[in-house]
């Protein structure tokens, strides 16, 4: 009987060199990340090589784009502006580029921001999208200030003198002082500076005029007329006001009062306080002819 | 044959240098009862000589990072003689070693046991062309020593200046630079068997491993168990291995003697087998567990059961006592030592100031051999064991590593062989460019 034969505790030939290969660095990293590299890459160039599939691809991932944002998630279903009077509010829905409900994904807020910020009425605007799908948009409205009577009929301005809205009639915004004349918009601040202060005669003023685009005149009631100086007009109503008290002056038959210069204020009579004061004058140095 | 002999020592010290370049050099000892395969990687960073470390034998220089040894299959008094088999073998050791290094070796420096080394002195003198020593004197003085006739088939292992002298001023290590007329230099050449190395080389290079380096073994096992006042003094390495029992004799850091005994364990092992009639395993389980070369009375009593598969039962179920296992050792170990006085008295030893004698190798380890060795080699004997070096698994810090442990400081330090001196051009072929060359840097 031949004896058992022990296997060979040597390795082979081959498997010799095959462990000394895979201890070789290059190998393992060829091995490792060269070959599965290139093989995927390989791949995926080839698939792609394809027109038609190339475009499959686009649209699959187009598709689970919108899929995702259509989700009832993202959708924004409602508008509520805050903080707005509803003739703004509804020209702000007016104006907003926004069809709901529509994914909050295609929503540009700041795009929108602008929009809502060039409404007339509109100080400023915030927008946001709050939990729930409203697209929140908070308005602080101009206050308005002043009426002016432009070119462009009656027109409502703020305190910095931008247009707010126009309207028919004077009467519709009783609560508004006047204003007239060219470039009075753009000096609305001092004009309510002066209202303020001529306040103790508020009753007889129908309202401010600009004159050549530098100063202000007064008119009030029964034709009277106050003309301001460009400069410092309030210290011209304290004039005003204090000659009023000692002396009666606005109640007198006078028809304009000049304080353009400071030093030299002049007063215009009537026609008829002329006469009646020639006449008086006549008398007192007894010439008069009865 | 010089030239070629040149050339491949040459190209073999290139591929050293390469190695250790790369980091990762194996060391393969190729022995008759093991084959060891030891790979180290060099750092290049050596530990700062601070106080209190001296000079170190170039073992801060690498780390062992893999260690595996494998039964020896086909080498046969440190020879292979079935070169299939040993280069399976080799294979085994040296993948493993892979395995546990985790890295891949290309270079291998390798030892030879057997190849019946024989050690021949050369003496050269030349006159020093200038007035100062100069490398190229070297060189000549080495290639103007009188070459023995050491015969066709052998081929030299080791050439190594051992000694240098400049007129009358002898024991110089390192003639450069000196003032003199005349310069003269002693060599020891040792020369092996070209069968012998010619299998081992063929074996590597079968495994796919460049050979970097080629020693004797005898020389390795005495660079690592020999410490270095041993060495400076003189001292005699015996590296009892498997197959052959190697001598080298150290003076002065240098080998100036190498011989083997073509004895070795295995014929002790052999004996064992034949006089107790058991199996080659069992009676080297038998001699490496009970063996010893002192018997006492207490042996007498120690049974030592057989155990064996034959189905014989009267034969399976044998006892010995230790005494008789010793009764078997003892003459073969004795005939070894013996042999090995022989060569020590051939070579001198006698004559050397400090006669230590250390035994080193897996034979070293019976117990009680010192005592019988003191009685055969002389009083100065000890056992020895390799040097330690960094990473060496404590499985292979033995006695029996010996030699691989040397081979690795040979790697890493090696001494000056004579083919590490430029060769004298007048030595190069009549028509080789590098004549020219040479002569063009002489001239201009």
């Amino acid at each position: 009987m031949r004896p058992v034969r022990l296997a060979d505790p040597a390795p082979s030939r081959l498997a010799y060199r095959a462990q000394r290969m895979w201890l070789t660095p290059a190998f393992r990293w060829l091995l490792r990340f060269g070959i599965p590299f290139g093989a995927i890459t390989s791949l995926v160039v080839w698939a792609m090589a394809v027109e038609d599939r190339r475009i499959a691809l686009y649209g699959w991932v187009e598709e689970m784009v919108r899929e995702v944002q259509q989700r009832p998630e993202f959708m924004v279903t409602l508008l509520a502006i805050d903080g707005a009077s509803s003739p703004v509010a509804a020209e702000i829905r007016e104006v907003l580029p926004v069809n709901l409900p529509a994914s909050s994904f295609d929503i540009d807020l700041k795009e929108l921001r602008k929009v809502v910020a060039d409404v007339p009425a509109v100080a400023t605007a915030d927008l946001r999208i709050k939990t729930g799908g409203v697209l929140e948009v908070a308005v602080r409205e101009h206050s308005p200030a002043a009426l002016w009577r432009g070119p462009e009929g009656l027109t409502i301005l703020s305190r910095d003198g931008s247009p707010i809205g126009s309207i028919e009639r004077r009467a519709q915004r009783a609560d508004l002082p006047l204003l007239a004349g060219a470039g009075a918009d753009e000096a609305v601040g001092q004009a309510l500076d002066l209202i303020a202060a001529a306040e103790p005669f508020s009753d007889r003023i129908r309202g401010f005029r600009r004159m050549g685009e530098r100063r202000w005149d007064v008119v009030l009631d029964r034709g009277q007329i106050i003309q301001l100086p460009e400069e410092r007009p309030g210290a011209a109503i304290d004039r005003i006001l204090t000659l009023d008290r000692a002396q009666d002056l606005l109640a007198r038959d006078v028809a304009v009062l000049d304080f353009r210069n400071r030093d030299r204020a002049t007063i215009r009579l009537n026609g008829s306080a002329v006469d009646a004061l020639r006449a008086i004058r006549l008398i007192e140095t007894g010439t008069a002819q009865p | 044959m010089m030239m070629d002999l040149y050339r491949t020592q040459r190209a073999m010290r290139t591929m050293r240098q390469a190695a250790i370049q790369r980091g990762v050099v194996a060391i393969l000892d190729v022995g008759t009862s093991k084959i060891a395969c030891l790979i180290l990687r060099f750092d290049g960073e050596d530990v700062d000589r601070s106080e209190g470390i001296g000079g170190l034998a170039g073992q801060s220089s690498f780390r062992v990072i893999g260690a595996a040894t494998t039964r020896s299959r086909g080498v046969e008094l440190g020879e292979s003689c079935a070169l299939a088999e040993t280069e399976r073998a080799i294979r085994t050791a040296v993948q493993a070693a892979q395995k546990m290094a985790n890295v891949r070796v290309d270079h291998c420096i390798a030892c030879i046991a057997g190849g019946q080394p024989r050690s021949y002195g050369l003496a050269g003198a030349v006159e020093v062309e200038a007035e100062q020593v100069s490398e190229y004197d070297i060189a000549r003085v080495l290639s103007a020593a009188d070459m023995p006739d050491y015969g066709q088939d052998r081929e030299i292992l080791h050439a190594q200046p051992v000694n240098f002298a400049v007129d009358h001023r002898s024991g110089l290590i390192d003639p450069r630079a000196q003032i003199g007329n005349k310069l003269a230099c002693d060599m020891h050449m040792l020369t092996v068997d070209r069968t012998a190395i010619q299998n081992l080389i063929h074996c590597i290079k079968r495994c796919d491993l460049e050979l970097a380096g080629l020693a004797s073994s005898a020389y390795a096992a005495g660079i690592s168990s020999l410490v270095e006042d041993e060495q400076e003094l003189g001292a005699a390495c015996i590296d009892m291995g498997g197959g052959a029992t190697g001598i080298s004799i150290f003076i002065k850091k240098h080998m100036i003697y190498a011989d083997s005994v073509r004895l070795g364990g295995d014929h002790v092992t052999q004996d064992v087998a034949k006089g107790l009639r058991v199996p080659i395993n069992t009676a080297e389980r038998m001699k490496t567990f009970n063996g010893g070369v002192v018997a006492t009375g207490m042996d007498d009593r120690d049974l030592i059961e057989i155990s064996a598969d034959s189905g014989d039962w009267e034969k399976d179920r044998r006892t010995v006592t230790r005494a008789e296992l010793i009764g078997i050792m003892r003459p073969r170990v004795e005939e070894i030592l013996e042999d090995v006085r022989a060569s020590l008295d051939a070579a001198g030893f006698d004559h050397l100031p400090s006669q230590q004698i250390v035994l080193t190798g897996g034979g070293s380890q019976i117990p009680g051999l010192d005592s019988l060795a003191a009685r055969i080699l002389g009083q100065q004997v000890r056992i020895g064991r390799p040097l330690r070096v960094q990473g060496l698994p404590q499985a292979a810090t033995g006695a029996a590593f010996a030699s691989a442990v040397g081979l690795a400081l040979f790697a890493a330090h090696p001494q000056d062989e004579w083919w590490d001196f430029e060769m004298p051009a007048d030595r190069y072929p009549a028509r080789s460019l590098r004549r020219a060359v040479k002569w063009l840097k002489d001239n201009w």
